[in-house]
């Protein structure tokens, strides 16, 4: 996994609340056996019409989007499926943040998992973000802080474990490797088989 | 004396390899890891990339359900009715399995069918058991009182390599259910009641124990429709405690303990309860005697229903763009639209008592012209049963399509889907935008209110085929 240290961009607001990662990535795009090229169908029904047409009152669709790599969305952000495609999808177009009052928890976890930054804020902070899109920000991944335009910086909480892994670009699977002595002797030793 | 203790805490405590501390979340260990073709050919490639094997390949359960068709499958090219990348990965899960030493259930085994159908039936899924799979509808293995979770990608291949995964320990959430369900109200509907009140993010970070007469009173599959849901509330996992329904539910099946060892299990799952004094983070009490059978109005399964009730208003945006998307009007009940297809099945609902269920209804009576009415069963062990005890013959006389086994329209991955703007009336997990189709209208309900909306061309109570 690569080193997710500072992020700096503007921001893109999706406001709906309950963004599911059907809407994210639809399932008909999972029939892949890769990781890669899944940005090109990041929300793809709301971004494209039938004719594969991009629909230009899409927020994605308009210039001032254009390199934007922090998604600000509404509450509970990305629940619904396990699918890792979603957070894969979100990086492969180009975004490395997403920040919303509430994230859904396997949505999460597959988003640290391959350095995609998501970050729960208070609901003050999140009204202010969600009242002006294109907001530049810097986040700070050590600090687990965001500044914003005016200079106010923001606290976010991340578990320690996630932050360390993003910081350091650790493959959580080295880590758990490390553990195979204590995975063995757990084997051996517990009371019952399954 | 040790503290009392939940029924998470207890199966929590047992599968702890390194305890977590403020720096690194616990090492735990995952006793059944069942896996299908749509979220581990990459976790397989991270294998093949870092030279790794299958830890535990005893403890591995592959199948293939998500993109297989509903058709007939008998050589590869059948497989291409659900599309070309479809076929592939089943070929490729295939491969993945022969290449790793895996017993795939697949094509000739008798056994393939859905993850959470699958591991019930053949007694694989036990209470005090770890099981993950990458498929957020683990959470209905938690029927047994079992922790089930759903798990991404990456955390496939972590289980595959390691049978661990790296997890904080969740909050827990008592969901007590007062009362008695009324005659022709079901699980699915008190699954639905229940989103509808604590909302989709209501169990965000937590495990639910689901608790009270009405769940005692559940058999398995019916415990297993409510447990399936508990991700639709954004809970982790939800878990009911085992009890003598459990017990006999799983003796005898192919994958559960036999003759002293049986014995020896069930004394240890008898302990798997919520001790007396034990205190969960949050809790929640619905009473049901008064429930009726719940339909979804909107594009997540909070936004619900009962079906005589008045579809509600609110003045904010996600929710008016919902009621947009479904065509639906505030105001009024959604009996009043009409309906283009009924799809019974999916890990949710597509087990025996859901085809039995189904076939009740509709026996002797016709699917409305107009609608489209498809049954597929949750596995080809389903499919057997159903077809030895002749419900197929009446779907099939009803007018309704019997298929083969597989997720299906749930997911729409494998070409079964609604075209836009058509209204199905299913029995699946989630009526999110698009999940059926583009521009699909997805009406979550149980499955004989689905058959009676099927009779009816228009979303319909069932109560009147009691």
């Amino acid at each position: 996994m690569k080193r997710v240290r500072n992020i700096q961009s503007r921001t893109v607001v999706l406001p709906t609340r309950d963004i599911d990662t059907d809407q994210i990535i639809s399932a008909r795009f999972l029939t892949t056996t890769s990781r890669d090229g899944l940005g090109k169908n990041l929300f793809h029904d709301l971004r494209f019409d039938a004719e594969g047409n991009e629909r230009p009152d899409f927020i994605l669709n308009k210039p001032e989007s254009e390199g934007c790599r922090i998604l600000v969305g509404g509450n509970n952000f990305g629940c619904g499926s396990s699918r890792e495609h979603a957070p894969w999808a979100l990086l492969d177009y180009g975004f490395e943040a997403i920040i919303s009052t509430e994230i859904a928890d396997i949505f999460s976890n597959n988003a640290l998992k391959n350095g995609l930054l998501a970050i729960v804020v208070d609901a003050d902070t999140h009204q202010w973000l969600m009242d002006n899109p294109g907001a530049e920000l810097a986040i700070d991944v050590a600090a687990a802080t965001i500044t914003l335009p005016d200079g106010n910086i923001v606290e976010f909480a991340i578990d320690g474990f996630a932050q360390h892994c993003l910081i350091e670009g650790i493959d959580q699977l080295g880590f758990l490797q490390q553990q195979a002595s204590a995975i063995e002797s757990f084997e051996e030793n517990r009371s019952w088989k399954p | 004396m040790t503290k009392p203790s939940t029924l998470f805490e207890k199966v929590w405590a047992d599968h702890v390899v390194v305890e977590e501390t403020p720096e690194t979340p616990a090492v735990l260990y995952i006793d059944l890891h069942i896996i299908h073709e749509v979220t581990t050919p990459q976790a397989f490639s991270v294998l093949r990339d870092k030279g790794l094997a299958v830890r535990r390949p005893d403890l591995t359960l592959p199948t293939l359900d998500h993109s297989t068709p509903t058709t007939k499958v008998s050589t590869f090219k059948d497989l291409l009715v659900a599309g070309e990348g479809a076929a592939n990965q089943v070929r490729q899960m295939q491969q993945n399995c022969e290449d790793f030493g895996l017993d795939l259930l697949g094509y000739g085994s008798g056994q393939r069918g859905i993850v959470h159908v699958i591991g019930p039936e053949l007694g694989a899924t036990q209470p005090g058991k770890t099981i993950v799979c990458g498929d957020s509808h683990s959470s209905t293995h938690g029927a047994f009182g079992a922790l089930a979770f759903g798990i991404g990608t990456t955390e496939v291949g972590h289980v595959l390599a390691t049978q661990c995964l790296l997890q904080r320990k969740p909050k827990t959430l008592a969901v007590n259910i007062d009362g008695e369900l009324p005659a022709g109200v079901t699980a699915k509907d008190l699954i639905l009641a229940i989103i509808g009140k604590i909302g989709v993010n209501g169990g965000t970070g937590h495990v639910i124990e689901y608790r009270g007469a009405a769940i005692r009173a559940m058999d398995m599959e019916s415990r297993m429709t409510i447990c399936n849901m508990s991700i639709e509330a954004g809970a982790r996992a939800g878990m009911i405690a085992p009890d003598e329904t459990t017990f006999a539910y799983l003796r005898g099946r192919s994958r559960a303990p036999k003759a002293a060892a049986w014995d020896e299990a069930v004394e240890r799952w008898r302990r798997l309860k919520t001790d007396d004094g034990a205190s969960f983070d949050k809790s929640v009490t619905l009473n049901v005697s008064e429930l009726q059978p719940m339909v979804t109005f909107g594009t997540n399964p909070g936004m619900v229903v009962g079906i005589n009730e008045a579809v509600p208003a609110s003045s904010d945006a996600s929710f008016r763009k919902a009621l947009d998307y479904m065509q639906v009007e505030s105001g009024k009940p959604m009996t009043e639209n009409a309906v283009d297809i009924v799809f019974v099945g999916s890990c949710t609902n597509g087990r025996i008592s859901d085809i039995e269920e189904t076939a009740r209804v509709l026996r002797g009576r016709k699917v409305a012209d107009s609608v489209r009415m498809m049954v597929v069963p949750g596995s080809e062990q389903v499919k057997k049963e159903a077809e030895e005890r002749g419900l197929d013959q009446i779907i099939i006389a009803a007018g309704a399509e019997w298929r083969e086994a597989g997720c299906s329209m749930c997911i729409g991955m494998n070409g079964d889907i609604a075209q836009p703007g058509q209204l199905t009336v299913s029995t699946s997990n989630r009526n999110f935008e698009g999940r059926q189709g583009v521009g699909a209208r997805t009406v979550l309900a149980s499955p004989a209110t689905a058959a009676a909306s099927a009779i009816a061309g228009y979303i319909a109570d069932p109560r009147v085929y009691s």
